[in-house]
C-alpha cells in the first residue's frame, strides 16, 4: 500500500488545513513533515477535500505546501508492564528519557517508545493451549513492582470471534515485544499476543463484565472529605476553585495518602513545578502499606501549561485509558485530573479557530458532553473472572474569575457524584482545607455514621446562621445559648474540618482515628453547656480549641494522645450543664 | 534571495495581508513603506493568503509597500555585552549604544522537560516582612504583583530586585511611561546594579504590536544565562498591557473572545511566558517577577484572573500596603521549614488573627459594643499594620518574627492564639510581664 499523503495549504496557531486525496479517518494520527521533523497530529474535522488537523506541537516553522503523512491510525496508547513510576508527557513520551535525549527543551517531533524495549519481565503462562478466551482474559503474568500484572488477550480483537489459544509461551524472561501467546479464531485467522499492546485513548476499554454502583468508601485520610464528602472507589468527584484556593495541595495530599493500589496524575495545562515536587518527592516517599517508594504505586502523566495545546486534550485521555488498562487486572485506580478546565481551554481554542458556532463563554456546543463522557470512564467493574476493579476520577476546576456558574463547573457537576467546592473566604483565613462545608455535598456513603453527620452538619449549618444574624444585631443582640451554638460550629471547623497538610501526623487520619475522634467531637457538640458570659464562653471555646489541636498533632493512641484526651473530658466536664 | 512582494491585500488594525507562497509560519518579514522600515510576523496563512502584524503598527504603509519576507523567526543577540545595555520591545538599542549582532537566538523557544527542573530550595530576602514572613519570595518562582493603577508598583518592584541576591536584573517594560521607564534606569544605575542589568523597554508612545515581543526577549535572554548557571531576575511590567496588546491583534483576526474581548487562548499565551521561571537541574535560574494593574480593583478581571491561575502566587498591593489576604507565595511551604521552627506558626497565626480583627472592624463600623476580644483585636491589628505592614520596614526575618511574638504578646493570652503548646514555651515572650515588674520597683522604691 503506497503511503496517504496531503499537503498543508493552510496554518493557523496548532490548526493546520491539509488537501489531501486518498481517504482519510476522523481523530487519525498524521504526521506533519517540517524538512526531517515529523509532527504528530490529529484529524478533527473533514469537509470536502480538506482535512483539519490540530498539531500536538508548535506549527512555527511549518510552510505551506508542506507534506502530511496519514497513518490511518487513532490516536493511541501502549499499554503492558512497565507503565508505573513513569513520567509521560500527554502524549505518552517518557520526558526523563526525552531529557536524555534532548537535553534540557522539549524538541518538537521527538517521539519515544513508552515502555522501555530492553527490558526483560518474568512471564509465567495461565491460559491453556486450546482454551477459548475473550478480549481481556488473562494468558499469563508478570511481576511489576508489587503487583502482579496481568498479560491479556488484547482488547481490540473483536468480540464476536471465537478465539482459541494456539500456543503459550513457556515461563521466562521476555521483552515487552516479544510473542507469548498466539490466538486462532473459528476462521483460521492467528494473531500473535505480546507483553504489550495499543489502544485507541478516545474509547474506553470495556472487557469487563458488568459496571456496578460504587457503595466501598475510598478513604483519602482527609477528614473532612471522608467524614463529610466522602469520595467512593469507582466514583466521581470535582474540586472547583479560584486560584490558590487549594485544589493542588488537595490532590497532591490524596495523591499520598489515599487507600487505592495505584495513582495516576494527570498534570493538565498546569504548573511543570508542581510536577517536579511529586517527580522528586515520591521516589523518596514510603507507601506505609507496602513498604516501597510511593513512585512504585504512582504514574504521571503531564501536560503542563507551557507544551503545546493540542496535547494538553490527549493528556487526559491518555491517563485514562492507563487507569482503565489496570482496572483490568482487579485493582482499584484513583486518577487525578488537575484541571479538567484547562483541558476544557484546549477544547475552546480549537473550537475558535474551526470556527463553530460558540456556546456560554465561546465553549463549544458539546463541552458538556465531552466531559459526562469522560467523567463515565469512571467506575467499579466486575472482572470477567470475577474480581472487582475501579477507575476512581478527581478532577479540579479552575472557574473563571472563581465563579462557579460557569460551562465547566456547571456540566460537571451535572455528572459528579462529589463536589468539593473550594472557597476564597476560607482560603484568605487560612482554613486548609478550603472545601466550603455548607456548600459542598457527596452522594456516597462516609465512613462514620450518617446520623453524627447529619448532627455535626446541623451545628454548622445554626452556627452559621447565628454569625450572619450577629453582623446585624451584633454580640449583644444574641443569645448566649445562640453565641453557643456559633462557638460549637467554630470549634467543629477549626479541630476537625480544617486539617494541617504539613504536620507529619495531623496531615493524614486514618478512618479508624476518625470515628473516634468525630465520635468524641459530636458528643462534645451535643453537650449542654452553661457560661457566665459570652466572653467566658469564647474563652473556654478558645482553650479547648488549642489543647483538641495539640491532640491532633499527637500519635495516634500514645501516651500523649491518652493524657490530651483526658484533658479535653475533664475541660468539657467543667462546664456542661446537667441541669 | 527571499522573495519580495508589492502588493499588499488588505490592510486592518496593524495587520497586513499579502499573497504569498512558500512562507513560514511565524517567519519574520521586512515591510518597507515610504515611512520606514518595519518586522512583520506571519500570524496565519490560508490558502496562499499570509496574515502578518506588523511590529511598527500599519499606518503609514501603502498598498504597494514592499514586504520582504526573512527565512527566520524573530532572533535576537545573546553575550555578555548586552550587559548595561537598553533596548526597544524588538531588540534594537535605546540607549545610542552600537546594535548588537552576535551569537543570534530565536525567541519563544520549547518548554523546559520537567524532568530537568529541581525543587527551589532557596529564599529571596527582600527585607519586607510581608515577604519574608508571610509570603516567602523563592528563587525561581514566578509571582505578579496585583496592583490598581496608581500604587507604588514600579518603586517596589526595584527595591526587591535590589535587595535580591541575583546575578543579572533583565526588565521588560510594556507600555511603560516614561518617566518610569526613567525612574527603573536612574534607580539601578544610582544603585550601582545597572552593570548587571539588561532592560528591554517599550513605552506607552511605541507601536503597540512590540509590546507583544517584550517577555519573549526579555526570557529567551534569560534562560541563555541561566544556562550558563546565572541566578537571573526577570522583571516585566506590566503584563496588563502585554494582554491588552493580544486583545488587540485577536479582535483584528476577528478571533471569537471568551471573556470580556480576551481571547480564548490568554491562559495559554500568559503561561507560555511565566512557565520560563525555572530553576534548572545543574545550571542557573530564572525568578519572574511581574506588575499586573487590574482594571477597576477587580481581580476577576481576565487577566489578573489567569495570572493568578498561572503563577506561583501574588503580592496583592493596596493602599501602599502588601495585603495579606489575597497575597500568597506557593512556593513559601518549600523554603520556611528551614528558616526557623516558629516560621510558619506565626505567618499562620498573625493572619488568623489579623482576619479576626477585619471582623471586628465591621462589627465596630455597625457600631456594636466591642467585647473584652474585640479590644484586644483592635490594638493587634493597630500594631501589625504599623510595625509589619508598613512598606518602610526594612528588616531581616528573624527580626520579623521575634518581632511578631513582641506584638502577639503585646495583645494577648498565650492560648488565645492557638500557638502549639512547644512553641508558646519556646518563644513566648515571657519577660514582658517580669520587665514590667521590674521596672515598676524601682519606682515603689523610690518613693
Ligand atoms: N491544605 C493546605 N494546607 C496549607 N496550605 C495550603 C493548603 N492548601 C493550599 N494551601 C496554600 O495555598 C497555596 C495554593 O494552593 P494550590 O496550589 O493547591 O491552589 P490551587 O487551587 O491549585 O490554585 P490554581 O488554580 O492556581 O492551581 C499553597 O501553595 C499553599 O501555600
Ligand atoms: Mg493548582
Amino acid at each position: 500500500m503506497s503511503e496517504n499523503i496531503g499537503k498543508i495549504i493552510g496554518i493557523n496557531g496548532n490548526l493546520l488545513t491539509v488537501e489531501f486525496e486518498k481517504p482519510v479517518t476522523q481523530n487519525e494520527v498524521a504526521y506533519a513533515m517540517r524538512g526531517d521533523l515529523r509532527l504528530k497530529s490529529e484529524v478533527i474535522r473533514v469537509r470536502g477535500r480538506h482535512a483539519e488537523l490540530q498539531v500536538f506541537e508548535e506549527t512555527t516553522g511549518l510552510r505551506e505546501g508542506d507534506a502530511v503523512v496519514f497513518t490511518g491510525e487513532l490516536l493511541s496508547v501502549e499499554l503492558g508492564p512497565g507503565l508505573l513510576g513513569q513520567v509521560f508527557d500527554g502524549l505518552q513520551n517518557p520526558l526523563p528519557k526525552l531529557a536524555e535525549k534532548c537535553g534540557f527543551f522539549l524538541q518538537p517531533g521527538v517521539y519515544l517508545d513508552a515502555l522501555p524495549r530492553d527490558r526483560r519481565w518474568a512471564f509465567t503462562p495461565i491460559a491453556k493451549v486450546g482454551q477459548v478466551v475473550r478480549p481481556g482474559d488473562t494468558l499469563g503474568t508478570v511481576p511489576e513492582g508489587i503487583f502482579s500484572h496481568r498479560i491479556m488477550v488484547p482488547f481490540a480483537l473483536s468480540k464476536e470471534r471465537n478465539w482459541t489459544v494456539d500456543s503459550v509461551a513457556m515461563a521466562g524472561e521476555y521483552a515487552v515485544e516479544d510473542v507469548i501467546a498466539r490466538l486462532r479464531n473459528e476462521r483460521n485467522e492467528t494473531v500473535d499476543v505480546r507483553l504489550v499492546q495499543r489502544w485507541p485513548v478516545k474509547i474506553p476499554i470495556r472487557a469487563y463484565e458488568e459496571r456496578l454502583r460504587p457503595t466501598e468508601p475510598l478513604v483519602t485520610q482527609i477528614r473532612i472529605i471522608d467524614t463529610m464528602f466522602p469520595v467512593a472507589r469507582g466514583g466521581t468527584y470535582c474540586i472547583p476553585g479560584p486560584f490558590g484556593a487549594g485544589k493542588t495541595v488537595l490532590q497532591q495530599l490524596t495523591s499520598r495518602y489515599a487507600d487505592v493500589d495505584i495513582v495516576v496524575i494527570a498534570a493538565c495545562g498546569e504548573r511543570a513545578g508542581e510536577v517536579v515536587e511529586t517527580l522528586r518527592e515520591f521516589p523518596e516517599l514510603q507507601d506505609p502499606r507496602t513498604g516501597r517508594t510511593l513512585m512504585e504505586r504512582t504514574l504521571i502523566v503531564c501536560n503542563t501549561s507551557s507544551m503545546p495545546v493540542a496535547a494538553r486534550e490527549a493528556s487526559v485521555y491518555t491517563a485514562v485509558t492507563i487507569a482503565e488498562y489496570y482496572r483490568q487486572m482487579g485493582l482499584n485506580v484513583l486518577l487525578l485530573a488537575d484541571s479538567t478546565s484547562r483541558w476544557a481551554q484546549a477544547l475552546r481554542e480549537m473550537s475558535g479557530r474551526l470556527e463553530e458556532i460558540p456556546g456560554e463563554e465561546a465553549f463549544p456546543a458539546y463541552l458538556e458532553s465531552v466531559i459526562a463522557a469522560f467523567y463515565e470512564r469512571a467506575g467499579l467493574v466486575r472482572l470477567y473472572d470475577g474480581s472487582m476493579g475501579s477507575v476512581t476520577i478527581g478532577g479540579t476546576v479552575s472557574p473563571a474569575g472563581g465563579n462557579f456558574e460557569e460551562p465547566v463547573t456547571q456540566s460537571t457537576l451535572k455528572v459528579v457524584g462529589a463536589f468539593h467546592g473550594l472557597s476564597r473566604e476560607r482560603s484568605d483565613q487560612r482554613r486548609y482545607p478550603a472545601i466550603h462545608p455548607l456548600e459542598s455535598w457527596s452522594k456516597y456513603e462516609s465512613i462514620v455514621p450518617a446520623e453524627q453527620v447529619a448532627l455535626a452538619r446541623g451545628v454548622l449549618f445554626r452556627g452559621n446562621d447565628v454569625s450572619q444574624m450577629m453582623k446585624v444585631v451584633g454580640e449583644e443582640g444574641t443569645s448566649i445559648e445562640d453565641f453557643v451554638t456559633y462557638l460549637k460550629a467554630e470549634y467543629l471547623d477549626a479541630v476537625y474540618l480544617q486539617q494541617d497538610a504539613y504536620h507529619p501526623v495531623d496531615a493524614a487520619t486514618p478512618p479508624t482515628r476518625q470515628r473516634y475522634v468525630f465520635d468524641r467531637i459530636v458528643r462534645i457538640l451535643k453537650t449542654k453547656m452553661s457560661f457566665e458570659s459570652r466572653d467566658a464562653a469564647r474563652r473556654f471555646f478558645q482553650r479547648l480549641t488549642q489543647v483538641t489541636k495539640d491532640w491532633n498533632r499527637s500519635e495516634w493512641e500514645s501516651g500523649e494522645f491518652r493524657e490530651i484526651e483526658g484533658r479535653i473530658n475533664k475541660m468539657v466536664a467543667e462546664v456542661a450543664d446537667y441541669a | 534571495m527571499h522573495k519580495v512582494y508589492h502588493r499588499i491585500e488588505r490592510i486592518a488594525g496593524n495587520v497586513i495581508t499579502v499573497h504569498a507562497t512558500g512562507v513560514g509560519y511565524r517567519e519574520l518579514a521586512q515591510v518597507t513603506s515610504p515611512r520606514g522600515t518595519s518586522l512583520a510576523q506571519v500570524i496565519r496563512i490560508e490558502g496562499g493568503r499570509v496574515d502578518l502584524q506588523v511590529f511598527a503598527g500599519s499606518r503609514g504603509i501603502s498598498t504597494d509597500s514592499q514586504v520582504r519576507f526573512l527565512g527566520h523567526t524573530m532572533q535576537v543577540p545573546f553575550s555578555d555585552a548586552l550587559l548595561g545595555r537598553i533596548f526597544t520591545g524588538s531588540g534594537q538599542p535605546r540607549d545610542g549604544g552600537p546594535a548588537i549582532y552576535e551569537n543570534l537566538i530565536e525567541i519563544g523557544g520549547p518548554s523546559v522537560n520537567p524532568a530537568k527542573r529541581i525543587i527551589p530550595r532557596n529564599m529571596v530576602r527582600t527585607g519586607i516582612p510581608m515577604i519574608d514572613v508571610f509570603n516567602t519570595l523563592v528563587e525561581s518562582q514566578k509571582l505578579p504583583i496585583f496592583s490598581v493603577a496608581g500604587e507604588p508598583y514600579n518603586p517596589l518592584l526595584a527595591r526587591i530586585a535590589l535587595q535580591a541576591e541575583v546575578d543579572l536584573i533583565i526588565l521588560g517594560g510594556m507600555g511603560l511611561k516614561y518617566d518610569d521607564y526613567l525612574f527603573f534606569r536612574d534607580t539601578l544605575e544610582k544603585e550601582g546594579a545597572l552593570s548587571r542589568s539588561i532592560m528591554f523597554i517599550h513605552t506607552a508612545a511605541d507601536p503597540v504590536v512590540e509590546c507583544l515581543l517584550v517577555p519573549d526577549i526579555s526570557l529567551a535572554v534569560a534562560e541563555q544565562f541561566a544556562l550558563q548557571n546565572r541566578r537571573v531576575l526577570v522583571l516585566l511590567t506590566d503584563m496588563t498591557n502585554f494582554c491588552d496588546a493580544l486583545k488587540e491583534i485577536a479582535i483584528t483576526m476577528e478571533q471569537i473572545p471568551s471573556n470580556r474581548g480576551y481571547p480564548g487562548d490568554l491562559y495559554s499565551q500568559l503561561a507560555r511566558r511565566y512557565e520560563k521561571a525555572v530553576d534548572f537541574d545543574t545550571a542557573g535560574s530564572i525568578t519572574v517577577l511581574a506588575v499586573t494593574t487590574m482594571p477597576g480593583d477587580d481581580v476577576t478581571h481576565p487577566v489578573p484572573d489567569n495570572t493568578g491561575y498561572i503563577t506561583e502566587g501574588q503580592f496583592y498591593l493596596r493602599n501602599g500596603r502588601i495585603e495579606p489576604f489575597g497575597s500568597l507565595s506557593r512556593l513559601k511551604q518549600l523554603v520556611n521549614a528551614r528558616t526557623r521552627e516558629d516560621h510558619r506558626t506565626i505567618m499562620n497565626t498573625m493572619i488568623q488573627l489579623y482576619a479576626s480583627y477585619k471582623e471586628t472592624l465591621e462589627k465596630q463600623a455597625m457600631g456594636f459594643r466591642m467585647s473584652q476580644w474585640d479590644r484586644k483585636l483592635l490594638k493587634y491589628g493597630q500594631l501589625f499594620e504599623e510595625r509589619m505592614m508598613d512598606l518602610r520596614v526594612n528588616i531581616p526575618l528573624e527580626r520579623a518574627l521575634d518581632l511578631g511574638w513582641e506584638i502577639l504578646a503585646e495583645c494577648f493570652e498565650p492560648e488565645e492564639t492557638a500557638i502549639p503548646t512547644r512553641l508558646i514555651e519556646k518563644f513566648w515572650p515571657r519577660q514582658r510581664a517580669e520587665i514590667e515588674t521590674a521596672s515598676a520597683q524601682p519606682a515603689t522604691v523610690g518613693t
